[in-house]
């Protein structure tokens, strides 16, 4: 029976990449994935332009411009003569932010009274603009703090900031363990959901079928290669994650396959029920496609899940990848033990016992 | 060609006729038309919010001062943070650990004390976390706020001088209450749009190639032109009547200000179909597959319109190769297009520049797709 297995194993990873638009389905997302999203998705804020309209003339104002020149968050700023060229420039989307010097900023500084800036934000880009306000800020305050120091005036308190798991939020720090899951989810699904319609438009179904293998056997000689493919895949993509990009890797290389397994069996499961369902390749892909859209979306993958409505976080719940980011998140930069991953670990669980036995029923039913 | 056949726009109408007749009966393209875009909009304007709007934090107070209570007491009152008191270090790590809070603010064993000691700087500590960098910016931004608004309350209670004598003063343009969705929700119409136009149209087309339906459409004295319209057309007016589906649950659902004209939206939406109709033909002409078609135009038009038109990640942000890419892809300009117009209404320089580089690549898409068309079986 295991050699039976393996014959069938084998003959589907064979397929997989002999066939040039199966191999390309397996390589080119790979590829593109590490090539274009570390650099392509990011919400930090970078290379923004600052647009700055100075009505003021005093010293305290030239300072505050040229601290603001040197910040790194803004290697360009735009200095505007009017209150109609800075509107002009956040208009035409110039400039991310603009900043107002009301014309008697220095004299406010110099004799120790509350002195303000003007923050103008582009709303159609507003968390960027948000995001580039609070590095300005740092810039303002820091300036009137030491200002203040001087004047000995020093306040009473102060805030230190430390960002944990990730010191200088980068990105890319939350981005890769993330592609690492979505591979693993394009991978385990495209494998299983193309595998039943390929053979049933190739005609090649009812051989299988009068071969000794068992219904159930067929369905894990299925499901089989497309772990394998996913793990490859997902594997690629971590070691580039960990050497190429330096994300640091805290938690335990095992722990991250189990969970990889439980995730792609749940997927297996679903893609064999599209499989059997659909009559045709582009039927189980559109399939596919309508799946992981919904799925990506839902998982906290642009958005926290946290921020969602609670019908969305409940539909999020029922989202096997909105767990699998967690844990492979939890593994990578926070090196989180079994004891931490076992709470998104069992509802995986859940859904893998789930889609697998519907994926079962649905083969039994329309193929065997 | 030795025999070219004359034009009719009577041949014209009934391919029209015919084409409307196969969307309407196919029950698939009903569903990418109406119920994809209902569904997306739904997904991407409830599930993506960048907005971190009450974000749970943890609060720990070594010192039992009053100075500490008040702070602590400033914290819990501000509408942004959801606040959970821990009585040690250790809890507070382990909620940060999975994800219970996103932050935490810590005030040390000797806060009051040193407050009160001249020339020393009592510290508060802002731990967020860092795995999310998005919510971890707007966490530090709302403490430090929070921080900032205590430490006025108490000088101005102590008679004292201002304590931050240089503050920013925001204001939100276009947006006054900065929701994310306000922006995402008129993006999305343009992913929805690639996806009709694009997606839909490469499969169809394709579908008439492997069907062997378009070889008997050839043989009959149908123009190139009429053929290629007699294709884009009904999608055009599917495309049409999705964006005014997305339009009006846009505005009425998700409250998304639509501050333009709806003729420049209908203009704009005209050209970019230009381009995906035109794209999503291309794909199916050349590849003559529907599964290769669907590849290709998910590869093509799809992924593209998601990252690199700028309707969640900023195009800015970007290194330089990636961005002079964004360049090339019509998604970029038709979202730029649409968040103008949704929330600002009308801003000549932006919009002209947007539609001069869709018209430009409207009439490349289409101009290609006449030129790898022809009328002949090969």
């Amino acid at each position: 029976m295991f050699w039976r297995l393996l014959t069938l194993v084998t003959k589907e990873l064979q397929l997989a990449f002999r066939d040039p638009q199966s191999r390309r389905l397996l390589v080119l997302p790979v590829i593109l994935q590490l090539a274009l999203f570390p650099f392509a998705a990011t919400l930090e804020v970078k290379n923004s332009t600052l647009a700055i309209l100075n009505e003021d003339q005093g010293a305290a104002s030239v300072e505050l411009l040229q601290r603001l020149a040197i910040a790194r968050a803004f290697p360009k700023i735009l200095k505007v003569g009017s209150q109609r060229e800075l509107a002009r420039c956040i208009d035409e989307q110039q400039a991310l932010l603009g900043l107002e010097i009301p014309s008697d900023f220095s004299r406010s500084v110099a004799a120790g009274r509350a002195a303000h800036v003007l923050a103008i934000i582009d709303g159609r880009r507003s968390n960027s603009a948000q995001i580039a306000m609070g590095y300005a800020q740092t810039v303002i305050e820091g300036y009137g703090a030491e200002r203040a120091a001087a004047a000995g005036f020093s306040l009473p308190s102060t805030v230190i900031v430390r960002h944990k798991y990730n010191p200088n939020l980068e990105y890319r720090w939350f981005m890769l363990p993330v592609l690492v899951a979505i591979i693993t989810t394009l991978g385990s699904l495209i494998v299983t959901a193309l595998s039943v319609a390929r053979e049933r438009e190739q005609g090649t179904l009812d051989q299988l079928l009068v071969s000794p293998l068992t219904p159930g056997m067929i369905m894990v000689g299925k499901t089989i290669p497309a772990l394998i493919i996913a793990f490859g895949q997902a594997t690629v993509i971590a070691l580039a994650a960990v050497f190429i990009y330096r994300v640091p890797f805290l938690g335990s290389v095992w722990l991250l396959y189990l969970s990889m397994l439980f995730y792609g069996l749940s997927l297996a499961g679903f893609g064999l029920f599209i499989s059997s369902l659909c009559e045709t390749q582009q039927q189980a892909f559109l399939g596919v496609f309508a799946f992981m859209v919904p799925a990506v979306m839902l998982s906290g993958f642009i958005g926290p899940v946290e921020n969602m409505p609670p019908i969305f976080r409940g539909l999020s719940w029922i989202d096997p990848l909105s767990h699998f980011i967690v844990i492979v998140k939890g593994i990578f930069l926070k090196g989180h033990g079994f004891a931490i991953v076992w709470p998104n670990l069992w509802p995986l669980l859940l859904i893998t016992a789930f889609t697998m036995s519907a994926g079962f029923w649905m083969f039994r039913r329309r193929v065997a | 060609m030795s025999y070219a056949p004359s034009p009719s726009v009577r041949r014209l109408l009934a391919l029209c006729r015919k084409e409307s007749f196969q969307i309407v009966r196919d029950p698939s393209s009903i569903v990418i038309a109406f119920v994809l875009p209902i569904a997306l909009l739904m997904i991407f304007g409830y599930g993506v919010n960048l907005d971190a709007n009450r974000v749970r934090v943890g609060v720990l107070l070594e010192d039992s001062g009053p100075d500490a209570a008040h702070f602590a007491a400033t914290l819990t009152a501000s509408p942004y943070l959801e606040t959970h008191v821990a009585t040690s270090r250790a809890a507070l790590d382990g909620w940060l650990d999975t994800g219970k809070i996103r932050g935490m603010a810590i005030v040390q064993a000797d806060f009051g004390a040193r407050l009160e000691r001249p020339g020393d700087q009592a510290p508060i500590e802002i731990v967020t976390d860092g795995a999310e960098p998005n919510t971890a910016n707007f966490v530090a931004a709302y403490l430090s706020g929070a921080w900032r608004s205590w430490m006025t309350q108490r000088a101005a209670d102590r008679g004292l001088v201002s304590v931050a004598p240089i503050e920013v003063i925001p204001r939100y343009w276009f947006n006054s209450a900065a929701k994310s969705k306000n922006f995402i929700v008129p993006g999305s119409i343009a992913i929805i749009m690639t996806i009709i136009g694009a997606l839909l149209t490469s499969l169809v087309v394709a579908r008439e190639w492997e069907r062997g339906t378009m070889e008997a459409l050839l043989s009959t004295p149908v123009t190139r032109t009429e053929l290629l319209l007699s294709k884009i057309l009904p999608y055009y007016v599917l495309g049409i009547a999705s964006m005014l589906l997305c339009l009006a649950i846009g505005v009425w659902q998700f409250g998304v200000p639509f501050r333009g004209s709806l003729l420049l939206l209908i203009v704009f939406t005209t050209l970019f179909l230009g381009s995906s109709l035109g794209l999503g033909l291309l794909l199916s002409t050349v590849t003559r597959n529907q599964f290769n078609a669907a590849q290709a135009a998910l590869n093509a038009a799809f992924l593209p319109a998601t990252m690199l038109s700028g309707f969640v990640y900023e195009i800015s942000s970007m290194p330089p190769v990636i961005r002079a890419v964004t360049y090339l892809i019509p998604a970029r300009y038709f979202v730029g297009a649409l968040q103008t117009l949704f929330q600002a209404g009308f801003v000549g320089h932006v919009l002209l520049q947007d539609f001069l580089f869709l018209t430009v690549s409207a009439v490349f898409f289409l101009g290609f797709t006449a030129l790898k068309t022809r009328r002949r079986l090969d």
